[in-house]
């Protein structure tokens, strides 16, 4: 399948008065279409920085981030020099963010109305996703009314109703309790099955990684390298998170990552 | 335990059917609302206690010759002079002419803290500029400035307007430009990966986001801005509540001082009450 997203030779460096510190470095990497990339490191290798410059709020130093959407046939662009390429690229952040001064309603259009694409066929597109994911009936409750997990899948709604065709998630689930973590880390993997969503999730739990994605990357610490792409291949294919991780692969894969990331230290 | 539980519903519901008001709650709830309620009844009995008291004192002082009842005034003096401004009228143009430019001069302050601030926000290096004026402006005493504004602007309604709004639009300005800095940056980043611009990021964020500082500084200018609008009036005035503290000291009819004092204080809590239902009004949808 051609592949969705390149970067190729990225590198990035922040600047401060203090010096130059070095995030990342040559990163080259290809994500195909419907593919769940999940990238994991040693913490504060640049793994947000990785789709910082993915989803264009930063500009690569060096390098490119390419991009083919639906509409280019194909062609790929350069993310950074193209507003209209970086609307297909959805961003979930770590915490939900949801505004305590809008409805829940309003906090998922927030989105659209940024873009002004609040129209009819989006209204009637988030209304359905109220509907899927069990918020139709706290549509104009407040954010604070929530569970942890409700206002997670309201974040996603939110990422969603601009119809990205990449999703890029930061540790979505991070600040979530290890239980209502599994059970929306289902629930959002099945929803973008459903949805055919190509997605790319930093984590810095590995076994979230493993119970995820399809292929991992495995980055050094900073500035930060591909240290080694792991396929991951189930007996069984379409297994949810939960249920990969009571499969025999799940342990030899967690562990190989281990290894992976252990011996780099 | 099961026991004990249904002891407490059983005790519970005599006392419900015995008053109606709390019927559904526990005892032990209920005896609690009733400490609530005495503790803010004594409260409040209290606060009048006190100020009855202190009527009382200062009347029966003067009655019975302690102080001198020509230059500190008593209760019954003062209500009297409220009497005779009120059937003569001018009491009314006194406290409508301070209340407007108090009004006039917070709207301003409202606009331009606002206006400043969102300018500051927006360019970055401009706020950097400017930051040592606003400080040493802050930290000036504004009355100083009074006797300049009369000169530059003449005595009338204008330069009183302005003095108001000296008092306290700096620290406003500073006030909220520190709050709309404060905004978590990465409810600014969520707009930008929405695509959104830094228009989108102050209309959407910044400014709905600071709505409570914003009102809380409000209620802190008003204050300020009476008193900038009456140090304005006691300098270029011929009418108000600071030309008729200052008119009344130099003539020695003390009354009018007192009952100016008297108002000014009733208006300072008028104000500032408004304010806060302002804010409950604004607040209740967040807190839910």
């Amino acid at each position: 399948m051609k592949p969705l997203l390149e970067l190729k030779n990225v590198c990035y460096a922040y600047h401060s008065r203090a010096g130059e510190t070095p995030a990342l470095k040559d990163i080259s990497f290809q994500v195909r279409q419907g593919e769940f990339i999940a990238v994991v490191g040693p913490s504060g290798c640049g793994k947000s920085t990785l789709l910082s410059l993915i989803s264009g709020l930063l500009v690569p130093e060096s390098g490119s981030v390419l991009f083919a959407d639906g509409d280019g046939g194909g062609a790929r662009r350069e993310v950074a020099a193209d507003s209209a390429l970086r609307e297909k690229i959805g961003y979930m952040l770590q915490k939900d963010h949801l505004f305590e001064w809008r409805t829940v309603y309003r906090n998922v259009t927030l989105g659209l109305e940024i873009q002004h694409r609040l129209n009819e066929e989006n209204r009637a597109k988030i209304e359905k996703m109220l509907r899927d994911y069990g918020l139709e009936r706290f549509r104009d409750a407040r954010p604070s009314e929530l569970s942890g997990g409700m206002r997670q899948r309201a974040a996603l709604i939110r990422t969603l109703a601009l119809g990205p065709e990449l999703l890029l998630l930061d540790e979505p689930f991070s600040a979530l309790d290890f239980q209502t973590r599994l059970a929306v880390c289902n629930d959002v993997s099945a929803i973008l099955h459903r949805e055919k969503k190509t997605a790319l999730l930093v984590t810095h739990d590995l076994s979230e990684a493993v119970s995820m994605a399809d292929r991992i990357l495995v980055l050094t610490k900073r500035p930060a390298q591909i240290q080694n792409i792991l396929e991951l291949k189930f007996e069984e294919p379409g297994l949810s998170p939960l249920a990969r991780r009571n499969t025999r692969e799940f342990q030899e894969y967690f562990n190989l990552l281990w290894e992976e990331m252990n011996d780099h230290v | 335990m099961y026991k004990k539980t249904q002891t407490a519903e059983v005790r519970a519901t005599q006392l419900a059917k015995n008053d109606p008001e709390n019927s559904g709650t526990s005892a032990a709830q209920h005896s609690y609302l009733r400490s609530l309620r005495s503790r803010q009844y004594r409260i409040a009995v209290i606060r009048v206690l006190i100020f009855a008291a202190f009527l009382v004192l200062w009347e029966a002082a003067v009655r019975l010759g302690w102080i001198d009842g020509f230059i500190f005034s008593s209760p019954s003096r003062v209500a009297k002079t409220f009497c005779g401004m009120w059937a003569d009228g001018s009491i009314f143009r006194h406290i409508g002419i301070t209340l407007v430019e108090t009004l006039i001069s917070f709207a301003c302050v409202v606009l331009l803290g606002v206006g400043v601030a969102v300018l500051l926000w927006y360019n970055t290096e401009l706020s950097e500029i400017l930051e040592p004026y606003l400080v040493v402006l802050n930290s000036l005493p504004k009355s100083a400035l009074a006797p300049l504004l009369i000169v530059w602007l003449g005595a009338n309604m204008k330069s009183i307007i302005v003095a108001g709004i000296s008092v306290a639009v700096f620290g406003s300005i500073l006030n909220l430009y520190t709050g709309f800095r404060e905004m978590d940056p990465d409810k600014v980043k969520l707009i930008y990966t929405l695509q959104g611009t830094r228009r989108d990021v102050l209309t959407k964020v910044i400014l709905p986001g600071t709505v409570p500082l914003l009102i809380s500084v409000m209620k802190v200018n008003i204050g300020l801005c009476l008193v900038g609008v009456v140090i304005g009036e006691f300098i270029g005035a011929r009418q108000g509540l600071g030309y008729l503290i200052i008119y009344g000291s130099q003539v020695f009819k003390l009354d009018w001082v007192i009952l100016s004092i008297v108002i000014l204080c009733v208006i300072a809590m008028l104000l500032y009450g408004i304010l806060n239902l302002v804010e409950q009004k604004c607040l209740r949808g967040r807190e839910k």
